[in-house]
């Protein structure tokens, strides 16, 4: 209880004091996520339109792949980023592997189904109720991707907030593919880790509030989007 | 020769009128939905299309405006198959208004932006449309949180703002109140003496008296009969018509 009782109050003193370590720390886990995160949208968002604007042959095999690569298991997708990035394998020679960047592509693998899945549906359900008016106005399939994309604006960044939020709290493909090292590529949920098994409960505590509250804000822009979406009637 | 390009809307380069179907022939699951209509569409006014429900006048007017293939015959917008280029110079009107999740002024600028007004023209062109309904206090609303009436006006005027040269309306009046009932017919009439052809379709046989010029009525995916006004209302030529009128059941 007395241990506890410390680790507590120090890790609210580090998060108040802004420790060094802990803000290299927290800053190393936004810079990877965010960076993930955008890499995801940007290859995520395109792959969904095309997939919702396109009738081809399979079209309902890659909609049920793409939708259940959103439940990829972190570990695996850090095995698979592993085996590509290590010496022997195919990319092997950029020497990723232990860096942030192998991170950031391992949370970009792991986010891009969630936004190409959440992206395709939007804007497919979008298109089935615009079609015949777009049609109506002249307007031409390779118009109607921007519109389609600007008008499902509101739920196209709730699904990226979704993403980012699970590339902040991932765990598993992280710590294959960066390996947790100090000043390197220690993350927050790395840390937490392989912190509180290492006894230092203080420092993970106070990542962990960290973590939280990150999850509340995202959370509550999400909600903030959907009110205002709703208002608007642009949901 | 030279194109003289005075006018910077392209309505007088992109003829619409005649719209013409022959034998237009709409076939879904083995059952004919149309069957073999032969219509023209051209010169001025108002035809007024009726008939029971399911007898196919939505679906006529859509594959008119080249909305929908059908299964036999052909469509023709002054002698050339429909397309895109000149599908906003046909205004179409659906029965439930599809607005986009925008500003109601955002809503008939981007109507004008994919018709190829430049830039420069949209705003003031999109504006002068909302007052002309008197939507302009409006204008800055989103679209989508407007009334049932105000929706319906609203993709009238988008419809309008390309000055089309024909505007098919898909029962624009039905659920308003009589004032706003009003407002969409006035605005119809006045887009009819303008010279603009108008189709509507209406379950109203005040409303058919009021705006049409000739009625065309529909049933079980035949067009009956084509005729003036006065003369339809006054004496049908199809006993299916005459009991359309008196109110029977002719499903
Ligand atoms: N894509 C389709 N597949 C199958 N049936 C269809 C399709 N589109 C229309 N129909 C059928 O065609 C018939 C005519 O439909 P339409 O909407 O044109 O009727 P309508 O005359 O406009 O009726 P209402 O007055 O009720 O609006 C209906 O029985 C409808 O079920
Ligand atoms: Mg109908």
């Amino acid at each position: 209880m007395h241990d506890f009782t410390t680790a507590f109050l120090e890790a609210l003193r580090l998060i108040a004091v802004a420790d060094a370590s802990l803000m290299e720390i927290v800053w190393l886990s936004l810079k990877v996520s965010i960076s993930a995160t955008l890499l995801a949208a940007i290859v995520g968002l395109p792959i969904g339109a095309l997939v919702a604007m396109g009738s081809f042959r399979g079209r309902s095999v890659v909609v049920l792949l793409i939708n259940s690569l959103m439940g990829l298991p972190p570990v695996v997708v850090g095995l698979i980023v592993y085996l590509m990035l290590s010496n022997s394998g195919p990319m092997g020679g950029f020497g990723l592997l232990y860096s942030p960047a192998a991170m950031i592509v391992a949370q970009t693998v792991l986010v891009a189904p969630i936004i190409a899945a959440l992206g395709r549906q939007t804007i497919e359900d979008l298109k089935n109720e615009y079609d015949e008016q777009l049609r109506a106005l002249g307007v031409g399939p390779v118009r109607a991707i921007p519109t389609l994309l600007w008008d499902g604006r509101f739920s196209l960044m709730t699904a990226c907030l979704a993403g980012f939020g699970r590339a902040t709290a991932e765990v598993g493909a992280v710590i294959v593919v960066g390996g947790n090292i100090d000043h390197v590529t220690r993350v927050m949920t790395t840390a937490i880790a392989l912190e509180t098994s290492k006894g230092d409960l203080a420092l993970a505590l106070g990542l962990g509030f960290i973590l939280l509250t990150m999850a509340i804000v995202v959370n509550a822009l999400v909600m903030g989007l959907r009110a205002t979406a709703t208002r608007a009637a642009y949901a | 020769m030279q194109r003289a390009l005075v006018d910077g809307s392209r309505a007088h380069r992109t003829p619409i009128l005649p719209v013409i179907g022959k034998d237009l022939t709409v076939e879904r699951g083995g059952r004919h939905i149309l069957k073999a209509i032969d219509i023209e569409v051209g010169g001025t006014g108002t035809l007024v299309l009726i008939g029971p429900n399911g007898a196919g006048k939505s679906l006529l007017v859509r594959v008119l405006a080249g909305l929908v293939r059908p299964s036999r015959g052909e469509v023709t917008w002054a002698g050339r198959p429909p397309d895109r280029q000149r599908a906003p110079k046909v205004g179409f009107v659906f029965q439930r208004p599809v607005l986009l999740r925008r500003s109601a002024l955002a809503n008939v600028e981007y109507a004008l932006a994919v018709a190829g007004f430049a830039r420069s023209e949209r705003a003031d062109r999109a504006s002068a449309a909302l007052t002309r309904a008197r939507l302009s206090h409006l204008a800055q609303t989103p679209a989508r949180v407007l009334s049932g009436g105000e929706q319906q006006l609203l993709s009238i005027v988008r419809a309008l703002a390309t000055e089309p040269e024909i505007l098919i309306l898909d029962e624009p009046t039905s659920n308003l109140d009589p004032a706003a009932t009003a407002a969409i017919e006035h605005l119809v009439n006045a887009v009819r003496a303008e010279g603009t052809r108008v189709v509507l379709i209406t379950h109203d046989l005040g409303q058919a008296r009021r705006l049409g010029d000739e009625v065309a009525f529909l049933h079980r995916g035949r067009l009956m009969e084509l005729s003036p006004r006065d003369a339809f209302l006054a004496q049908p030529a199809s006993a299916e018509a005459r009991a359309f009128l008196r109110g029977e059941i002719v499903l």
